[in-house]
């Protein structure tokens, strides 16, 4: 039998520049509950534990299902989503606490718009003609089809780039998910018409060779995407584009 | 003149289909949503979208999808739209094909096709069961190409606040509060488009995302934009209950073979498992022989209230039937349904693969929305909407896998409608309104953070959930609807005593969701007075004291329009555009 109270210990902080406090909160145990309801529960209820009136949290949330990517953060110590950590599951006290790698915003909202602007900086898309009808696509086969869906099911939640020992503002590392997008697009029968622009975008500082093979990225990913294997194929191809840049001089 | 500014609220799949299309006509856009596009709740879409492309050899064409749609509409969609739409739909797919959607795949290297409810042709294409996941990565991988040539500049974490109106009534803008930093700015456009989705926040807990609740069409209603059909609320047949949210459970599980069964015996304690063919009770398939599991949405939602509450089978008594899988082999099922198998399995712990799961119906879907014409043009000069906070589609009932297609065709219109408009528009005498709105929306801020009293707006919105979805769902009687909107109005009192326990300027949430709440209200009556006054069924609505369809006096779009009084919207009836398809009784015991 479950607690029939569930315990929670939030780190809260105000704006960037706020010194960090810790909350506790004291919350009635409900069949199903997740992370997520929990903290929709304080907001009803702005009450501490031991019983003095604070702020609703603020966090990043939307789907509630885990396919929109919003609600990361460090549950217990490890990145995870809030909505698909369900309480039951948790070694309480829970404690909660906002991702680690990325500028804070307030309480366990963070600004991860730097996965964005990579994206941006290797042209994760297909670069079609225009929208206007120009016929079916180009055939594909259910074993490519195969390989491609899972890359393309990153919901850009960047727990990857949060556990990856090498993703930090020495080495600039794009992370994982960026590295899986290019993998993706340079598989695509359009989309690598751009391949060689997305390799050395990956080639400089920043780039795939910063990866440490730490394997932490694969281990926490939400989507079990095959990130390990999408770094290791990507470090082939840009080793291989350098020496075709090199000898073209 | 330079080249006209327009103005895109909302990066679901309408609204970055509609930036697409300005970006690549040479206008420039702002793009506006409170949440990084990417995470839009076109992400929550799972079992596909519907084109009649005959690559099954079944002799499908548009004409029957737009059959079909209007049918399982009961009548209710003006049928010039959705023609168009339906022989859109072929060349939208070939698109989302050639931006690298990951469809799945024939042996031949074909896109592949499987049936959904309300028709008995594989008509829709997949992704897995992330299908909204993947055409939304697909616009937005495009709207960033845009935004990286300088075309498209986004504004994330900004909500809608109002249209800037000139003197005229005439849009010249928008309002918009930062999330961060709480600041409040107007924003000039020539034309705008809204995109902002469905209002599934006013019935509490529902299959939307947190951000989908109405309040920018609540907004501009307020400021004297028509609304459509607020009564149509399409409640899915299969969703997982859950403690913060229903969780849809696609239809595409039907459409893969999925059944719906109960045990014939009330109370029946045995597992699933034992419980022997004979003693299970398909109640979709041996009342509707002919589609089955696959009825349309409202259709099967009633079924399961009927033997939930009026036969009293629910599983352990409790309102919950079976969605079984477990005769389906495994790599069939990773392949077609992996993305929500595995929702399932997170969220309730139990492996689909091997148990039946347990759903029950779950408010899915808003039919009606801001009135548009066939243009995607709201009453309001320069105001468009597209995409589910419009109501032009769907009638009084959606199909599945129509939702996507509807929203990119209405982006794909509203965009190159708005930039047309846009290019016409004489320039607004003086500063077109924006100081006025400005103050006007400065003032409402400042009263809400000054308030003083004792309500907490989440209280009162969970009071709101509850009310909208005892009475302003699937069976709704009068009596019930009065109370419901009694209890709106005392709702709307209490709004004025909010306190906020947050009362900073910084990525303040508690002051977000206050905003949205009173929009949340208006909006909410709407829907439930609307209901008040179709004294009939049709589609969705669903009245046990008024069982048959009424053509006579109700085969008519509702139109709203705020009155700012207490006593509610006014309503007003329009003729809808049957000029394709003679309405007929609608039934799915047998073939139409």
């Amino acid at each position: 039998m479950a607690n029939k109270t569930v315990q929670l210990e939030i780190k809260r902080q105000a704006t960037p520049d706020a010194p960090a406090v810790w909350e506790k909160f004291d919350l009635e145990w409900r069949p199903g509950m997740n992370v997520t309801s929990a903290l929709m529960e304080i907001a009803a209820n702005p009450v501490t534990a031991d019983g003095h009136s604070t702020t609703p949290v603020t966090y990043d949330s939307n789907c509630l299902e885990e396919i929109c990517g919003s609600c990361a953060m460090r549950i217990n110590g490890k990145a995870r989503m809030a909505c698909s950590a369900l309480v039951e599951n948790i070694e309480q006290p829970i404690r909660i606490e906002p991702l680690s790698k990325f500028p804070l915003v307030r309480d366990l909202q963070v600004d991860r718009s730097v996965l964005f602007e990579n994206l941006k900086a290797v042209k994760a898309w297909v670069p079609i003609d225009g929208t206007y009808d120009l016929g079916a696509g180009p055939r594909l086969f259910p074993q490519d089809q195969e390989v491609n869906y899972p890359l393309s099911n990153c919901i850009s939640c960047t727990c990857c780039m949060e556990v990856c020992p090498q993703f930090n503002e020495e080495t600039g590392f794009v992370g994982a998910a960026t590295i899986a997008q290019v993998r993706l697009f340079n598989n695509h029968p359009t989309g690598k018409v751009l391949k060689e622009e997305r390799l050395r975008a990956l080639a400089g500082d920043g780039g795939v060779q910063e990866c440490g093979y730490a394997q932490n990225c694969v281990e926490v990913c939400p989507k079990q995407l095959p990130l390990t294997n999408a770094i290791s194929d990507v470090s082939r191809e840009v080793l291989l584009q350098k020496a075709k840049d090199f000898l073209r001089g | 003149m330079a080249s006209p500014r327009i103005i895109v609220v909302g990066g679901g799949l309408a609204g970055l289909a509609a930036v697409i299309k300005i970006a690549e006509a040479g206008g420039s856009v702002d793009l506006f949503s409170i949440v990084p596009v990417k995470r839009s709740h076109s992400v929550c879409a799972q079992g596909g979208i519907n084109a009649a492309k005959d690559l099954k050899g079944e002799g499908d064409s548009t004409d029957k999808h737009f059959d079909d749609t209007i049918y399982g509409g009961d009548f209710l969609a003006n049928q010039t739209p959705v023609k168009a739409m339906c022989e859109a739909a072929p060349g939208i797919i070939d698109l989302l094909d050639r931006m690298g959607v990951p469809f799945n795949r024939t042996p031949e290297g074909l896109l592949d096709f499987r049936r959904f409810g309300g028709t008995l042709y594989q008509r829709t294409a997949f992704a897995g069961a992330t299908t909204g996941q993947q055409l939304l990565y697909a616009l937005d991988e495009q709207v960033r190409r845009h935004e990286a040539e300088g075309k498209v500049k986004k504004y994330e974490g900004w909500e809608f606040l109002s249209a800037v109106l000139d003197s005229k009534g005439v849009a010249r803008g928008i309002t918009a509060l930062d999330l961060r930093t709480m600041e409040l700015r107007s924003f000039p456009a020539d034309a705008i488009i809204l995109a902002t989705g469905g209002i599934g926040a006013i019935f509490g807990k529902s299959t939307n995302s947190v951000v989908c609740t109405g309040s920018a069409q609540s907004a501009i209603f307020q400021q004297g934009a028509w609304y459509a059909n607020g009564e149509f609320i399409q409640v899915h047949p299969t969703a997982i209950p859950g403690e913060d949210k229903l969780r849809l459970m696609s239809e595409s599980a039907r459409g893969e073979g999925g059944r719906v069964w109960v045990p014939r015996k009330p109370g029946d304690s045995r597992p699933a498992k034992q419980i022997p063919e004979a003693e299970r009770f398909y109640f979709l398939e041996e009342w509707y022989p002919k589609y089955g599991n696959l009825v349309p949405r409202d259709i099967a939602t009633r079924a399961i209230h009927r033997v939930v509450y009026q036969e009293g089978l629910g599983i352990d008594g409790q309102p919950m039937v079976y969605l079984d899988l477990t005769h389906i082999d495994r790599a069939t099922l990773d392949r077609k349904l992996g993305g929500i198998l595995e929702i399932y399995e997170k969220f309730v712990g139990v492996d689909p693969h091997v148990e039946p799961m347990k759903i029950f119906p779950g408010m899915h879907y808003t039919m009606g929305g801001i009135w548009v014409d066939f243009n995607q043009m709201t009453n309001i000069p320069g105001i468009f909407a597209a995409g589910e906070c419009e109501y032009q589609y769907h009638g009084a009932n959606r199909l599945g896998a129509n939702s996507l297609v509807s929203c990119i065709f209405g982006g794909f219109h509203a965009g190159p409608n708005a930039l047309n408009y846009a290019k016409n528009l004489p320039a607004p005498e003086g500063d077109g309104g924006h100081a006025a709105e400005l103050a006007r929306q400065a003032e409402i801020n400042t009263r809400l953070i000054k308030n003083e009293g004792g309500e907490n707006p989440f209280k009162l919105w969970r009071e709101l959930g509850q009310i909208m979805t005892e009475h302003v769902t699937v069976i709704r009687f009068n009596k019930g609807l009065q109370k419901a909107d009694e209890k709106i109005v005392s709702l709307i009192e209490r709004y004025k005593r909010i306190n906020l326990s947050d009362k900073s300027q910084w990525a303040n949430t508690s002051f977000a969701f206050a905003r949205q709440l009173k929009n949340m209200l208006e909006i909410s009556r709407v829907v439930t007075l609307g209901a008040l006054q179709r004294d009939e069924s049709r589609g969705a609505h669903y009245k046990p004291d008024f069982p048959d369809r009424n053509d006579e006096k109700f085969l008519k779009t509702t139109k709203a329009s705020y009155s700012g009084d207490v006593v509610g919207p006014r309503f007003e009836f329009e003729e809808v555009d049957t000029q394709y398809i003679k309405p007929r009784p609608r039934r799915y015991d047998v073939a139409k």
